[in-house]
C-alpha cells in the first residue's frame, strides 16, 4: 500500500484542497506547523502526557464475556474510548488541535458539532487551555442533544444555532467553515472528522491513531496476536480511521459501518460509501450524498453523529482500494445493539458506537470461538438516554417509565 | 473567443432562477441597459462556502424553483435570444461541475454562449486540468486572489484569463459597510503583477465604495446589494402587471451602483 496522503493531501483520487482561496495560506500554515508539530518529540510526549493526566489514557481493552456466551462465535473485545474525559475518542484530536493551535499563538477556537460530542471536547480543551471557543452547531441537533449544548455552555463555550439547510452538521459545517473564512487570521478551526481540505483529515487521523497504536499493544499482551476482524463505525470516520490505521498493514479484516437509519433502500440513511457518489464536500474530494446535479442531500440517521452526507476521503480510499469492507447498520439494529450491550455487559455505549456493536454481534456469530473481533467503542452513551427513550416509547407506544 | 473586456467594469452578479428563471432573463436585459460591462451569473448550490446569507437565501429560493447546473447555463441561451450581449460568466461552485461532466460542462456553456467560468471552491492548485479544458473551449476560468494570499499572488495573477477577482477582505459575500483600510496596498499589490483587468468584489453596496475603489482597481463586482434589492422586488417581480415597474427600479439601483464608474477619474 502507499503511503497517504501525498504532498498534494490526496488519498488515492481523494482528499485535495477545495475551498476558497482566502483559506489556501491558512491550510498551508496549519500544514506547516503541523509537519514540524509532529517531527517534534517534545510535542508528541506534551500531547500524550495530556492524553495521561488529563484525558485517562490508555483506555482499557475490555473482554466481553456475557456478550460472547450470548452471541456464541468470536470472542468479543472492546476498545473503551467511553472512559476517555468527557465521554468519547473525540477529546483525543480536540487535545491534539489545541497544541498545535497553541504553538501556532492561535487562541480562539473554532467547532462544528454533531451530536455535540466535538463540541464539547472543544468546549473542554478551550477551557484547559485558556482559549475562547465558538461552537456551531445545527438548530435540529440542538433539540436532539440539548444535555450536551448545556455542557459546552457550562464550559464556557459559545453555542451559535444553525438554521440553514437540515439544521444539523453539515450546515453546522458550512457555517463554520464560512465563519473562519472570516475569521482566518486569529482564529484555529478544530475539526471534529477525518473530514475537510488537506491537513485536516491527515491531521485528525494522526491524533486518533493512538486508539489503534494502544489497541494493538493491548491485544497482543492479552491475546498473543492480533485480532480477527477489527469493527468501527463510520460518520465522517475519526474514531475508525484512528482504530484502523495502525492495522493497514496487517493481515486484519477491516469494516467500518455507516448508518443505515430507516433502511439503505429508503432515501432516510447516511451510508455515504455504500450509497453514496464521488464528489466534493467541505473542502474534500470523498464520496458523499448527492443527486445527479451535485446538490448535497440530506442524511437521516437517529445518532445525530453519524448524520453526515460525506466521509473522511481516507475511508473513500481504503473503501476504493477495497482495504476495508464498509457496511451499515440500520436505526433498529443499532437500537438493539445498544440495549444488547446495556443489559450484558453493564456498559451503555454511544449510539454511533451500537451501530459497531451489531455489525460486530453480526459477524462474531458467523465465526469460531477461538477467533476474535474488536469493537472500538467509540464513546459512551449518557447523551443518547433521551433519544433512546424517546425512540423506545415511541415504538412500544408506551408510558416511558414503563417500556422495557 | 478569449475574454476581451476593457475598464472601468461594472461587474453585476444575480443568481439564476431567482426569484424564477423568465424573472433572471429580465434582470439580465435590465443589467446590461443599466452599463454592466460583465454579467456574473451565479449557479445555486445547496452548500456555498463563499457565500452569505443573502446569496444563500437566493440559491435556496432558485433551488426551490427547480434550477439546476444545465438549467443555469440554457438560461444564457435564452438571453442570448432575447438580446443580452455582454460577456456572461458563471459562477458556479466545482461539484456540480463535476457531476455534470467537466467536458460536458464546458461543451454546454460554450454552446449556450457563456464567456468564462469562476469556480469559488477551485484554488490554483486544484485547477490547472479545468484551466487546460477552459482554454480548449475559449472559456477562460476567471482566477480568484484574496487578501490571504500574500506569496500566491504573482503566481495567481500570472495565470490569469479574463479579469483577475480581487476578494476585498477575509469574509464571505455580503454587504460590508466598511471595507479595510489596507484594501488599497493590496489591490496596487495585485495590479503590479497583473496582465488582465483587476476586478474587486465582496462587500461593494454604495456608490461611494465604488467611486474610491476605482481610483485603485479596474473594476468592481457587485453581488449581494443587487441580490438584495431582487429579493425585496421578488413579489413584484413575479407579478405580472408590476415586473416591468420592478425591473425598472432595479436598473435604477444597478445605475446608481455603476454612475461612479462613468465618471472621469482623478488620479488614474
Amino acid at each position: 500500500m502507499e503511503r497517504v496522503p501525498n504532498e498534494y493531501g490526496r488519498f488515492g483520487d481523494f482528499g485535495g484542497k477545495f475551498v476558497p482561496e482566502t483559506l489556501m495560506l491558512p491550510l498551508e500554515e496549519i500544514e506547516a506547523e503541523l509537519d514540524k508539530a509532529l517531527a517534534d518529540e517534545s510535542f508528541k510526549q506534551e500531547y500524550i502526557r495530556i492524553l495521561q493526566y488529563y484525558s485517562g489514557r490508555p483506555t482499557p481493552l475490555t473482554f466481553a464475556p456475557n456478550l460472547t456466551r450470548q452471541v456464541g462465535g468470536a470472542k468479543i473485545y472492546l476498545k473503551r474510548e467511553d472512559l476517555n474525559h468527557t465521554g468519547a475518542h473525540k477529546i483525543n484530536n480536540a487535545i491534539g488541535q489545541a497544541l498545535l493551535a497553541k504553538r501556532m499563538g492561535k487562541k480562539k477556537l473554532i467547532a462544528e458539532t454533531g451530536a455535540g460530542q466535538h463540541g464539547v471536547a472543544a468546549a473542554t480543551v478551550a477551557a484547559h487551555f485558556g482559549m475562547d471557543c465558538i461552537v456551531f452547531m445545527g438548530e435540529e441537533d440542538i433539540k436532539r442533544q440539548e444535555l450536551n449544548v448545556f455542557r459546552m455552555k457550562l464550559l464556557g463555550a459559545e453555542v451559535v444555532p444553525v438554521s440553514s439547510g437540515n439544521r444539523t452538521l453539515k450546515d453546522a459545517t458550512n457555517e463554520a467553515i464560512r465563519y473562519w473564512v472570516a475569521h482566518c487570521d486569529d482564529h484555529f478551526y478544530m475539526i471534529g472528522s477525518v473530514v475537510g481540505p488537506h491537513p485536516y483529515p491527515k491531521m485528525v487521523r494522526e491524533f486518533q491513531r493512538v486508539i489503534g497504536d494502544e489497541a494493538k499493544e493491548q491485544f497482543l499482551a492479552r491475546e498473543g496476536k492480533l485480532p480477527d476482524v477489527i469493527v468501527a463505525c463510520v460518520g465522517g470516520g475519526s474514531n475508525a480511521i484512528g482504530m484502523f490505521y495502525p492495522f493497514l498493514q496487517d493481515d486484519v479484516r477491516l469494516v467500518g459501518v455507516e448508518a443505515a437509519g430507516k433502511g439503505i433502500d429508503t432515501p432516510h440513511h447516511a451510508a455515504t460509501i455504500t450509497k453514496g457518489t464521488k464528489g466534493v464536500i467541505h473542502g474534500a474530494m470523498t464520496y458523499l450524498l448527492q443527486d445527479e446535479y451535485g446538490q448535497i442531500l440530506e442524511p437521516y440517521s437517529i445518532s445525530a453523529g453519524l448524520d453526515y452526507p460525506g466521509v473522511g476521503p481516507e475511508h473513500a480510499y481504503l473503501a476504493s482500494i477495497g482495504r476495508v469492507r464498509y457496511e451499515s447498520a440500520t436505526d433498529d439494529e443499532a437500537v438493539a445493539a445498544f440495549q444488547l450491550l446495556a443489559q450484558t455487559e453493564g456498559i451503555i455505549p454511544a449510539i454511533e458506537s451500537a451501530h459497531a456493536v451489531a455489525k460486530a454481534v453480526e459477524l462474531a456469530r458467523e465465526m469460531p470461538p477461538d477467533e476474535t473481533v474488536l469493537i472500538c467503542l467509540s464513546g459512551r452513551g449518557d447523551k443518547d438516554v433521551q433519544t433512546m427513550m424517546r425512540h423506545l416509547g415511541a415504538r412500544e407506544g408506551e408510558d416511558i417509565a414503563t417500556v422495557r | 473567443m478569449p475574454l476581451s473586456v476593457n475598464p472601468p467594469l461594472f461587474i453585476p452578479f444575480i443568481v439564476a432562477g431567482d426569484p424564477a428563471p423568465d424573472v433572471t432573463i429580465d434582470l439580465a436585459l435590465a443589467l446590461e441597459e443599466a452599463g454592466a460591462d460583465i454579467l456574473e451569473l451565479g449557479v445555486p448550490y445547496s452548500d456555498p462556502l463563499a457565500d452569505g446569507p443573502t446569496i444563500q437565501r437566493a440559491a435556496a429560493r432558485a433551488l426551490d424553483g427547480g434550477m439546476t447546473l444545465p438549467k443555469a447555463i440554457q438560461l444564457i441561451g435564452e438571453m442570448r435570444k432575447k438580446g443580452v450581449n455582454i460577456p456572461i460568466i458563471l459562477f458556479t461552485y466545482y461539484n456540480p461541475v463535476l457531476q455534470l461532466g467537466e467536458e460536458s460542462f464546458f461543451a454546454l456553456a460554450q454552446e449556450n454562449g457563456a464567456d468564462g467560468v469562476l469556480i469559488p471552491d477551485l484554488p490554483f492548485e486544484e485547477s490547472g486540468p479545468l484551466r487546460e479544458l477552459g482554454e480548449r473551449f475559449g472559456l477562460p476560468l476567471i482566477s480568484l486572489v484574496a487578501p490571504t494570499s500574500k506569496q500566491r499572488i504573482e503566481r495567481i495573477a500570472s495565470a490569469a484569463q479574463g479579469f483577475l477577482y480581487c476578494v476585498s477582505s477575509l469574509g464571505v459575500t455580503g454587504v460590508r459597510e466598511t471595507l479595510p483600510e489596507t484594501l488599497g496596498d493590496f489591490l496596487r499589490e495585485v495590479k503590479r503583477h497583473s496582465r488582465v483587468p483587476v476586478a474587486v468584489g465582496f462587500g461593494i453596496s454604495a456608490p461611494e465604495q465604488v467611486a474610491m475603489l476605482k481610483e485603485v482597481c479596474d473594476g468592481v463586482v457587485v453581488g449581494s446589494a443587487l441580490v438584495q434589492k431582487v429579493e425585496q422586488l421578488a413579489p413584484r417581480l413575479q407579478a405580472p402587471d408590476e415586473r416591468e415597474a420592478a425591473v425598472a427600479e432595479f436598473s435604477a439601483y444597478a445605475r446608481s451602483l455603476a454612475a461612479p464608474l462613468r465618471e472621469p477619474c482623478s488620479s488614474r
